[in-house]
């Protein structure tokens, strides 16, 4: 009963997906709950402040922001298929644009809290609007940090050559929570740019 | 390597002997990354605040089994529903079930870690941190206002009770740290069982060929990403109103207490079946073993369990009727949380197939299947009267719903879970578990439990409200809670036999070898306990029962799969 003879029956080609893509997916589904909950608040609370300011009143459409960070999705997207194929030195351009847009987008959101602070006193305190703005904005700002570190810690490698094409896959890893991140963004402005004001 | 190796040439039997000096073993244990290591912590933890949850239980029911008792006062009885509550959920059932999980996941499907091991020791220490800071409120919980020592706000926290005006201190605060702290290692742990199960799984073993085992905690881990994460943000808001003085839950400045409710009841019902899954799981794993025969049925049990999973996301407003949502809110409600009981039916018809005509062996894991078939039932049965609104009005927040939720969670998932301890602890120390302890254990616990649980029903049948730390004699609801009481003491006596028979049998138990019980899966091929690597070459598998067909060369299951 030692042993059994070896059969053809399975497949040769045994091949099963790579551990951190599933991994990222698996962390981009419980990151979205979290993120539909938030949404679910703030879409609940829409009107329902008992005092000023309204969002109509204080928000701006954040133009330049959600363009910087919707393109970064794309240089960041250059920068894996880059390193794919070997080539590093395109592969470090495409992060740091990634970098640089997201920072730009970051840089945007902080001159409208500081608008809606210091200029107009809307602070988390203020009313429903404030609390919900504040931690729905915030919350995405703060996956946008996160991304940018680690996206910084990826830069430094590569600048120091310690990057090639082996480790495409970890870079697809990131890429992939960055586009998670945009897509968070593209939610949050229509709910709370469009829908919200 | 492209043909593989049949499974019982990947028995190591290298013997590790030698004595280490104390220290070096706890630092072995502290900054392991092995998921067996790894498993036994959270088993040996969860354990732990079993016994305290449970002494937490004794001094609740000894209160109440007299009317007009005051054998602890109000505020602390409220303390100990709480925490009480708490514990089971977050430091007993979560835990105990993921270190099951750690501990036979890769094991079954021959791999020989996680697919991430050091995010898996991450999980495990942020998850026991989140459990000592609940019980550090015992000692931090005074905070600067002098109110309150442990968290009372109950373990579903409904606002605005929780408001930094009607819970001043920092009790409340603990409880939802602790719990935001669980939840990352719960999402952590998650990952990793569902990427493993996905990423790491030996040649041949399919999706198809997996072990049911292993497709429930896959299953359980995935209603933890979706369920799990609300209250993570449920807690973040609850937070920002303590400390940042946002409005979320704030009545007063146009917040809904309604919210919280549904947040969290969109964790709390799912969060019912990322726990009865796994012990669905150990019940699929051991009554084929004890009936001789193959599981009846997989496709449908792994389709009825994918399907409960999804089912369980659309239930939670069922714990709400007596809010009033209005009819159609309720009707939908209604049919989703009538609608589960279909799969979960075709589980035990399987269930009942697999042991049909089956050399049925009673042993004592098998016996604590047998029982929770019985109790998972009436607990199922007494689901479906719950579900039917008009039903609901009448006993919601009464003790019926206590002995429900306990019959589904003692009844069920911790008597799977003791047949678990039996039928595995003989991979995990090299030794069996006395039969004869083990028979103790089962009678006592069982007799308690119906003691307990079948009886808890009728006061709350009668009226009697949860949560109420004492009642006036003279409304028929004396005895009832007396024999609660006596069953208890039936249940703590059954734990002590458990207990003791695992101390005892880790030094003085049979010696049991690879395969004591003349199992099927994976795990049976290794030794007892298995090496650091699991496997000493990647086993290749070509049927559901790789183990069958190494004993039974002539009549492999692969003929008929």
């Amino acid at each position: 009963m030692s042993s059994i003879p070896v059969s053809t029956q399975v497949d040769p080609t045994w091949r099963l997906p790579h551990r951190g893509v599933v991994g990222m997916a698996c962390l981009i589904v419980a990151e979205s709950a979290i993120f539909l909950i938030f949404v679910v608040a703030y879409i609940y609370y829409i009107g329902k402040s008992l005092s000023g300011p309204t969002p109509a009143q204080v928000l701006e459409l954040p133009i330049l922001g959600t363009i910087c960070l919707l393109s970064s999705s794309i240089t960041v997207h250059f920068a894996v298929s880059a390193l794919r194929k070997a080539k590093v030195r395109e592969a470090t351009r495409g992060v740091a644009g990634t970098i640089l847009l997201g920072a730009i987008f970051l840089m945007m959101t902080a001159r409208e809290w500081y608008f809606l602070i210091h200029d107009v006193g809307l602070t988390i305190k203020t009313n429903l609007f404030g609390t919900t703005f504040y931690s729905l904005v915030g919350l995405h700002a703060t996956h946008v940090v996160v991304g940018l570190i680690m996206l910084t810690v990826a830069f430094t490698l590569l600048l120091r050559g310690r990057v090639n094409e082996r480790h495409a896959e970890k870079l697809e890893v990131l890429s992939l929570y960055w586009h998670f991140v945009d897509g968070v963004w593209v939610v949050v402005f229509l709910v709370v740019y469009v829908l919200g004001r | 390597m492209t043909n593989g190796h049949p499974v019982l040439e990947a028995i190591d039997q290298t013997v590790e002997a030698r004595r280490r000096p104390r220290m070096d073993v706890v630092y072995g244990w502290v900054s392991t990354v092995d998921h067996k290591k790894i498993g036994l912590m959270y088993i040996v933890y969860a354990l732990i605040f079993l016994v305290i949850a449970g002494l937490q239980a004794m001094l609740m029911r000894i209160q109440l089994a007299v009317p007009n008792n005051h054998f602890v006062s109000p505020q602390v009885f409220n303390r100990l529903f709480t925490m009480h509550g708490t514990t089971m959920v977050f430091f007993v059932g979560m835990p105990i079930l993921f270190g099951f999980g750690n501990y036979l996941v890769p094991l079954m499907i021959g791999a020989r870690d996680m697919a991430f091991p050091r995010l898996n020791a991450f999980s495990f220490w942020i998850s026991a941190f989140g459990g000592f800071l609940l019980y550090f409120s015992h000692l931090g919980g005074d905070g600067l206002y002098g109110a309150g020592s442990a968290p009372d706000v109950g373990w579903f926290a409904y606002a605005p009770l929780t408001a930094k005006v009607f819970s001043p201190g920092h009790s409340t605060d603990y409880w939802t740290l602790a719990i935001l702290l669980s939840g990352i290692g719960s999402t952590g742990t998650a990952v990793n069982i569902v990427t493993t199960a996905m990423c790491m799984r030996c040649r041949g073993m399919r999706l198809s060929r997996m072990p049911l085992f292993v497709w429930l905690m896959v299953v359980s881990s995935g209603i933890v990403f979706v369920a799990v994460s609300p209250l993570t943000a449920a807690q973040i808001m609850l937070t920002i109103d303590r400390y940042l003085g946002g409005h979320f839950f704030d009545t007063q400045a146009g917040g809904s207490a309604v919210l919280w409710m549904h947040f969290f009841w969109i964790f709390g019902h799912p969060e019912v079946y990322v726990l009865v899954l796994p012990a669905f799981g150990f019940v699929n794993e051991i009554i084929p073993v004890f009936s001789r025969k193959a599981i009846f049925g997989y496709p449908a049990m792994v389709a009825a369990s994918v399907g409960i999973g999804f089912i369980s996301l659309s239930v939670w407003a069922h714990h709400m009727f007596t809010v009033g949502m209005g009819p159609a809110g309720n009707t939908f409600f209604v049919f989703a949380t009538m609608v589960i009981s279909v799969p979960t039916g075709i589980k035990i018809f399987n269930w009942l197939a697999t042991l049909w005509g089956g050399k049925i062996i009673f042993k004592v894991p098998m016996m604590f299947c047998i029982a929770f078939l019985f109790q998972f039932l009436v607990a199922g049965l007494t689901g479906i009267m719950l579900s039917a609104a008009p039903f609901n009005w009448q006993l919601s927040a009464s003790y019926f719903v206590v002995a429900h939720f306990h019959y589904v969670l003692v009844g069920a998932i911790l008597t799977a879970l003791f047949g678990a301890f039996y039928y595995w602890y003989p991979k995990v120390t090299g030794r069996l578990m006395s039969e004869g302890l083990g028979q103790w254990h089962f009678w006592l616990f069982i007799v308690g439990f119906h003691l307990t649980f079948d009886f808890m029903h009728v006061p709350g049948l009668l009226g009697m409200p949860r949560r109420i730390y004492t009642y006036e004699a003279g409304r028929g609801w004396e005895w009832w809670n007396l024999i609660v009481g006596i069953g208890a003491l039936f249940q703590t006596a059954g734990i002590l036999c458990f207990v003791w028979n695992m101390v005892r049998s880790y030094y003085r138990g049979e010696i049991a070898g690879h395969d004591p019980w003349d199992a099927w899966t994976l795990e049976w091929s290794t030794p007892s306990p298995p090496p650091s690597y699991n496997f000493a070459v990647e086993p290749t598998v070509f049927s559901r029962r790789p183990l069958w067909d190494l004993k039974h060369p002539e009549d492999q299951d692969v003929n008929y799969e």
